[in-house]
């Protein structure tokens, strides 16, 4: 019954979302503010009824209820409640409706608080936000339905696959997915403006939140996934520059120079058509991301040629949001009046600079993804494009990128002075050179590059720090001054300065793991032991343990510094009966921002048990510099600056609800 | 992320559960001779897994790729003639670096040549000193307000608070 009820609610949300497609359109265009005040109205309880249906399907798996093929599936009755829960989202079918539910969430966030909004733009927005969500809506019901029932009920499910029994990556589809919808938003923007054939330096600063929002929710996933695929698949990588890794980094990158050429925007009246067309593709990148993901075309493209029903449909999608999108884009640009006269030395000229770069860097992983699905669908010849490929061209783009980014918050806008701001950052460079004889001196071995990308990462923080110290004034005026200035100093200034600084700080850790990491693989007999890092391990022997859904084979090793035991590590083996499969789980000991990295092999018939030991040095960085990321966006996010035409007065009546 | 690690997941279940992707037992005594091996096996596809290197891959097909370039090294042969044995019999496929020909050109220049023309335009772009209609310099055009935004502007400049010079800036 439950089911039913949440079917039934998807469908209502699909009619009411085909209603707020139309009608507030037709209200902007004839200039009735009843029928663009629809949309506010549509909005919030399409949102009511995506969330009933998500909860339906959610109470579904909380009660075990195996008559629904989805629960049958990917459930067990055995399983810990979190893991009921995120089964939910650990499926094509359950995944798909907790897309459209925060895509509804965002449409109804719009309606609530964008009373400051114009009337005709808040209802184009809405509509246009709607025909993505009525897409999706049928996409679901179409070919991925929840719902359905099997006519017996089986005693007991299949479980969700153990890989995907981990907190880390309960929470990174969600994270992904609100970073993905969130770009909708911008494209909602950018295709309402188009509409209208009007654009101006307040749009931008509509668009800058959502799409800081965003960004930082898919750098957090991002990061998150990464996490996971490093403790949890169990050889230690963090990137591995996979179709689906990639399918999330495009829109990142994109989305990235979406914040910067906003920026530009509303600060400037500059690069208007560029952000819009940028709005565009970053939300075709997330389209894309779901689609490769989601169709099955990465197996292989005749998978996805067998079974093409899913995949046809959201390639339709595709074509229809991208091609649509794109040709609107053609068709109405050149109403959109540019403004802003700069110099290409200037801060707009920096933010052009990093764009440049930041698309390139975008267009390098997309070609790198889908070149050879494109040239075995013309060609039919096979062609693999890894890790290799892009450490190759990727990275190189990041560098030049990196070294401008100091010069960019210090140059003032419309015309910049070169000369003075190399001045101000004398002190960064001094340190970065520092940095690189230091760690010339203190490593041997390891890679030649090395000493540079610390130099590098060292040379953004200085430069981040740089721009703090000069905007306050410190050292150089009295120090009541730089109190009140450092007070007065927007969140958004600090925003971007750690922000910046989280880009370097991962880089730290990427230089550090690769080029200083190390590595043993050992078969070990109790009472062995192997060095490590300046570490003693040695294995005491292997126990056998009951986990609630699991079996697992232990391992413990104490780990010896300088003769003392500092820990006792744990790594297993798991089995879960109830899929027939296994998963490896590393044991991690984190040493400052090191870690030791432990991960089991099976046992050999002399009772010896294979090891793969490794020595991560400064691995957290990697994921720390994304927090920071994220912290400085969500300072920049609470900026006052952002919320702009909400004085306090006129804020109470745009939270009500638009009637 | 899910599908593929799903695959390899699904992979490993089949291959009767093998473990680690380097196992003790692979590795040379030679510890220059493995290091080459190591690197190249960062270089070569598991042709059954999904994106993996035979390096990374749990697959039984890695583990006998990884024990022939061993043997190759072992044999003597240079970095370069292992890879050009391994594309021998297995074709192109099998190299995560695909090699510069007529099919992958695209694949190489592609990056490169848009980062140099956006750059070059836009250099020609900037140097001139006032930029067409549309261009980077252009003015913006006065669009009249309508009488619903004129009274918007008015409620809005009534009850704007006043602001701290540091938040305006």
């Amino acid at each position: 019954m439950i089911a039913e009820v949440g079917h039934y609610a998807l469908v209502l949300a699909l009619g009411l979302a085909l209603i707020q497609a139309v009608v507030p359109m037709l209200g902007a265009r004839m200039g009735d503010t009843t029928l663009m005040d629809v949309a506010g109205t549509t909005a919030v309880v399409q949102f009511v009824f995506v969330a009933g249906s998500f909860a339906a399907l959610a109470w579904c798996y909380v009660t075990s209820d195996f008559s629904v093929v989805n629960v049958f599936e990917n459930s067990h009755s055995l399983k810990p409640l979190i893991y009921k829960i995120t089964g939910v989202w650990g499926n094509h079918e359950g995944s798909m409706v907790l897309w459209v539910l925060i895509l509804a969430l965002f449409g109804a966030l719009v309606a609530l608080f964008g009373g400051n909004l114009p009337a005709t733009l808040k209802a184009n927005v809405l509509a246009v936000q709607s025909w993505v969500a009525a897409a999706f809506y049928l996409f679901i019901l179409g070919t991925s339905n929840p719902f359905l029932r099997l006519p017996q009920a089986p005693v007991e499910g299949r479980d969700l696959n153990p890989i995907l029994q981990d907190l880390g990556l309960a929470i990174h589809p969600p994270l992904l997915y609100l970073g993905y919808v969130g770009f909708s938003i911008s494209f909602a923007f950018a295709i309402a403006a188009l509409i209208e054939g009007r654009i101006d330096a307040a749009w931008a600063r509509w668009v800058r939140p959502w799409t800081l929002a965003a960004w930082m929710c898919l750098t957090l996933g991002i990061a998150m996934g990464s996490y996971w695929a490093y403790y949890e698949l169990g050889w230690g990588g963090l990137w591995f520059w996979d179709p689906v890794e990639n399918a999330s980094l495009m829109p990142w990158i994109a989305g990235t120079a979406l914040l910067h050429s906003a920026l530009v925007m509303e600060k400037r009246n500059a690069l208007k058509i560029w952000t819009i067309l940028l709005a565009i593709l970053t939300f075709s990148l997330s389209l894309i991301g779901t689609f490769l993901v989601r169709s099955g075309v990465l197996t292989s493209v005749h998978t996805f040629a067998s079974d093409p029903t899913r995949g046809v449909f959201i390639l339709m999608i595709l074509v229809l949001f991208i091609g649509g999108g794109l040709a609107l884009f053609a068709w109405r640009a050149p109403l959109l009046k540019q403004g802003g006269i700069f110099a290409p030395i200037s801060r707009e000229g920096a933010l052009v600079f990093n764009n440049l770069f930041l698309t390139t860097a975008c267009l390098t992983v997309f070609v790198g993804t889908l070149y050879p699905l494109a040239l075995e669908a013309l060609t039919g010849e096979k062609i693999s494009v890894g890790a290799p490929f892009f450490n190759l061209t990727f990275a190189p783009l990041f560098i030049p990128l990196l070294l401008a980014m100091p010069f960019g918050p210090l140059m003032a806008w419309k015309r910049g002075d070169l000369y003075g701001v190399a001045q101000r950052l004398l002190a960064a460079c001094g340190i970065a050179v520092l940095g690189i004889a230091v760690t010339f001196a203190m490593t041997s071995g390891g890679p030649v590059l090395a000493p540079f990308g610390v130099g590098l990462a060292l040379w953004v923080i200085a430069g981040a720090v740089t721009d703090l110290v000069e905007r306050t004034g410190l050292f150089k005026l009295p120090l009541s001054v730089v109190a009140r200035r450092t007070a007065g100093l927007p969140r958004s200034a600090w925003g971007a300065a750690l922000a910046h600084g989280g880009i370097a700080v991962s880089l730290l850790g990427i230089v550090g793991v690769t080029a200083w990491g190390t590595e043993r693989i050992a078969s070990m007999k109790p009472n062995d032991t192997i060095s490590l890092g300046g570490y003693e391990l040695t294995f005491n022997g292997a126990l056998p343990r009951q986990g609630p859904n699991y079996r697992e084979l232990v391992g413990r090793f104490t780990v010896r510094l300088g003769g003392n035991v500092i820990a006792v590590m744990e790594p297993s083996k798991r089995t879960f009966p109830a899929r027939q499969s296994s998963t490896t789980e590393a044991a991690l000991l984190t040493r400052g921002v090191s870690q030791l990295y432990l991960s089991l092999g099976d046992p050999g018939p002399d009772g010896s048990l294979a090891l793969r030991a490794y020595h991560k040095p400064l691995v957290l960085l990697v994921w720390l510099g994304a927090v920071l990321m994220f912290i400085g966006g969500g300072l920049s996010l609470s900026d006052r600056r952002l919320r702009i035409g909400a004085p306090k007065p006129a804020r109470k009546p745009a939270l009500a609800p638009a009637e | 992320m899910k599908l593929v690690r799903l695959t390899i997941v699904l992979l490993a279940v089949l291959a009767a559960q093998p473990a680690l992707a380097v196992q003790p037992d692979e590795i040379l005594a030679d510890p220059v001779l493995e290091a080459r091996a190591r690197d190249l096996s960062k270089e070569l596809r598991c042709m059954v897994c999904q994106n993996q290197s035979i390096d990374d891959s749990d697959a039984p097909l890695a583990r006998d790729l990884r024990l022939l370039v061993r043997e190759r090294l072992t044999a003597g042969d240079s970095d370069r003639q292992v890879l050009d044995f391994l594309v021998a019999r297995y074709g192109e496929f099998v190299l995560l670096r695909p090699p510069f020909n007529r099919h992958t050109a695209l694949l190489w220049l592609l990056g490169p040549l848009v980062l140099l023309a956006a750059g070059f335009g836009l250099f020609r772009l900037m140097r001139r000193p006032v930029a067409s209609p549309g261009g980077v310099g252009a003015t913006p055009a006065a669009a009249p307000l309508t009488d619903a935004e004129v009274r918007r502007l008015r409620e809005l400049l009534a009850e704007e608070p006043p602001q701290s010079p540091a938040a305006r800036r």
